[in-house]
């Protein structure tokens, strides 16, 4: 079963509806938004520039701000890599390139079949237990290799 | 029935603690035993997590760290009576490391159920608060003022000052702002404290409102907490409804509190960014002034806090201003909530006074590496604080010791590096880091960082040393003098403390690393 909606913008319409009367909503918008549809596609910043009666402009200013929101639906599982200093010094660099070499992606891609999209994070607030990672919205740390291992082969089954 | 307490904090979880549960659950099915499992916060104590205590005469017993295929081996050992076992580290409150702390912020977390609302108040929870509508606005602030609380969020900015200007803008609608968004590495409190005592965060943002009239509050949490998320929710909740029936502030107006998750940039977590970034725009920047506190949040009069000086308020409106003033030293007043992390052998939280050295942080609490190599060099203060070598590891801790040597304390994480490091490469990325996150509204920022590690690249490559090495020098001062915000103003300090530091990694003896290999 496909994990995100395909785009359809009335159902996008109706979730902008939900969150628009606070107020700032646009970041809270763009999460729900991204929840659904795994991104942020082009075609929503016009309906959420209507609905909060803004310039499109401020839109588009506003989504390409945040490096968390996305213009594809992402792989089914997502791996966030954390490259922040603290990880570093826990040998980081070392894991990631193993990450980068199993999956045959670079940092921000997808793996071919689309099951997993790697990327980087700046600090998961783990570092007491560096390096860790995030698979979809579960933590780990004190990563060695062969916990690595696991993981991705977690993520790709 | 016997009660035991397994941590439901990110890290905990992160490092194996659900399938601990799932285990003792398992066995005390299969085994008729009557266990009750407590999900508390953490101790900090993160190289024995997860960590599993069990309630006894003596005190909570605890183990550590235990993983889930061992947890038979362990029952069977007698663990459930508190008995010795090589996992065993004894009464947990007396454990040194935990012991020799003095815990004001921390005092309940790792202790309570960060759920439950009866046990916060058990705990002397919303006895600040009480203390707080006995003395009134005015009283509140002269309280914070006494106490000596510096901002913990980084810039140390005295927080009875701001709360005043906040508190003399005439009646209007004032908004409470939570800056929850920890993006430091080597940085955990927040997280902790959001976890693991979420209610004392709550009182604090409560006390704040009634000191200054502020009648909404807001938490700006970052989007790589989940887990706080999740815990913050249920706390608001809960007090929302207990503030419907508990008598002792019925009455007042509680900020009713809503939280927005930000979407990954390191720079809304200052104040300015922040704001816009809550009123839903592109996380910019604001000169200053007008300060947030005159107009802040829509236009309004604001307070910005960090989690920890919000969450130590209601301790300080508890014993009152002077008790916690009496701890620390100089200007530096209270405890710090030191972070250790990086490569180090005991990872965690350690509150304590202002004062203790830097050394004694690193080799005496942290336990030195956890690679067993020596230690070279010493992050603190996050990505734009500077690198200590070994010579200067006599620094206490206190926020004028540290600028005196070109550092900062920050949000004092303090990461840690062996013998391995390129210092070279850790300067390279503390430009590369800027310019991922530069919010792109000055230049010394926007283009300096690209320039600084194209730079950097020469004089790791030896080209025309001397003339690079002085280029990079210029533009870290331009960068230092120029930049509208820490974020570019603050980048040289890691560039500068590596090159000053560790001349030998920039091409000067590369001998050195080889040898470490
Ligand atoms: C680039 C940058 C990032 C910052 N990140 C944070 C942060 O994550 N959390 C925080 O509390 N303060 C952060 N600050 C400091 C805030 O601007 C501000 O000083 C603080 O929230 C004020 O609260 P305090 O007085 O309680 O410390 C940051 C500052 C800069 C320049
Ligand atoms: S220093 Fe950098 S992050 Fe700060 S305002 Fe200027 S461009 Fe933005
Ligand atoms: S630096 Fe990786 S978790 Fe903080």
């Amino acid at each position: 079963m496909p994990k995100y909606e395909t785009w359809n913008p009335e159902r996008a319409v109706e979730i902008i509806a939900e969150h628009q009367d606070q107020r700032g909503a646009t970041l809270p918008i763009l999460h729900a938004l991204q929840e659904v549809f795994g991104c942020v596609p082009l075609d929503a910043e016009p309906l959420i520039a209507d609905a909060l009666n803004i310039t499109r402009a401020e839109v588009h200013g506003c989504v390409t701000f945040y490096h968390d929101f996305r213009r594809e639906p992402p792989g089914r599982r997502t791996l966030k890599i954390c490259l922040a200093e603290s990880c570093q010094a826990a040998g980081v660099r070392a894991l990631e390139s193993r990450a980068k070499e199993k999956l045959g992606v670079e940092m921000g891609g997808t793996t071919a079949d689309a099951r997993v999209t790697l990327e980087p994070v700046y600090c998961l607030g783990l570092c007491h237990s560096s390096p860790a990672v995030m698979l979809d919205k579960d933590v780990y740390a004190g990563l060695d290799e062969e916990r690595l291992d696991e993981l991705l082969k977690e993520a790709q089954s | 029935m016997t009660r035991i307490y397994i941590s439901r904090d990110s890290g905990a979880l992160a490092l194996g603690a659900e399938a601990v549960v799932k285990r003792f659950e398992k066995e005390a099915k299969e085994r008729g035993l009557d266990l009750e499992i407590v999900r508390n916060g953490s101790r900090g104590m993160y190289w024995l997590e997860p960590l599993v205590e069990v309630e006894t005469d003596q005190g909570r017993v605890g183990y550590g760290p235990v993983r889930a295929s061992k947890v038979d081996d362990l029952i069977d050992a007698g663990m459930l009576e508190g008995k010795p076992h090589k996992k065993c580290i004894g009464v947990v409150d007396d454990y040194p490391w935990f012991k020799n702390q003095t815990r004001l912020t921390f005092a309940r977390v790792g202790t309570t159920d960060p759920r439950s609302l009866e046990d916060y108040q058990a705990h002397g929870g919303y006895a600040g608060l009480k203390k707080a509508l006995e003395v009134g606005p005015d009283g509140i602030i002269e309280e914070v003022l006494a106490s000596g609380l510096r901002g913990r969020g980084g810039a140390g900015f005295p927080t009875g000052i701001k709360w005043r200007t906040v508190a003399d803008c005439p009646p209007q609608q004032k908004y409470i702002v939570c800056n929850a968004d920890e993006g430091d590495s080597g940085t955990f409190a927040d997280r902790m404290i959001m976890e693991g005592d979420p209610f004392v965060l709550i009182e604090g943002m409560t006390i704040a409102g009634i000191a200054v009239g502020a009648t909404y509050g807001y938490i700006y949490l970052r989007s790589e907490y989940p887990h706080a998320s999740v815990a913050l929710r249920a706390a608001i909740d809960a007090a929302r409804n207990a503030g419907l029936s508990a008598t002792t502030w019925r009455a007042r107006a509680t900020p009713s509190t809503w939280r927005s998750a930000t979407a990954g940039r390191y720079v809304c977590g200052e104040e300015t960014s922040l704001l816009d970034s809550l009123e839903g725009k592109r996380g910019e920047v604001r000169a200053k002034p007008p300060l947030p506190a005159h107009v802040g949040l829509f236009g309004q009069p604001t307070i910005i806090n960090n989690v920890l000086s919000l969450a130590t308020v209601p301790i300080i409106m508890d014993k009152g201003g002077q008790y916690y003033h009496d701890f620390g030293m100089g200007r530096s007043r209270g405890t710090m909530r030191i972070q250790l992390a990086g490569n180090i052998k005991h990872g965690g939280l350690y509150e304590t006074a202002f004062g203790i050295t830097l050394g004694e942080l690193v080799d005496d609490i942290g336990g030195g590496t956890y690679s067993g190599r020596p230690v070279r060099a010493v992050q603190v203060g996050g990505p734009l604080g500077a690198y200590f070598p070994r010579d200067l590891f006599d620094t206490p801790f206190d926020y004028e010791a540290f600028a005196a040597r070109d550092g900062l304390i920050g949000h004092a994480g303090v990461v840690v590096f062996d013998d391995t490091v390129d210092m070279a490469k850790q300067a390279h990325f503390a430009m590369e880091f800027c310019a991922i996150e530069s919010c792109g509204k000055c230049t010394p920022c926007r283009i300096g960082s690209a320039r600084g590690m194209e730079v950097i690249d020469k004089i790791v490559a030896d080209e025309d040393r001397a003339e690079n090495l002085e280029i990079l020098e210029d533009l870290c001062n331009t960068m230092k003098l120029g930049s509208l915000c820490a974020l570019g103003g603050f980048a040289p300090y890691p560039v500068m403390s590596a090159l000053t530091h560790f001349p030998e990694d920039f091409g000067a003896d590369k001998k050195r690393l080889e040898a470490a290999e």
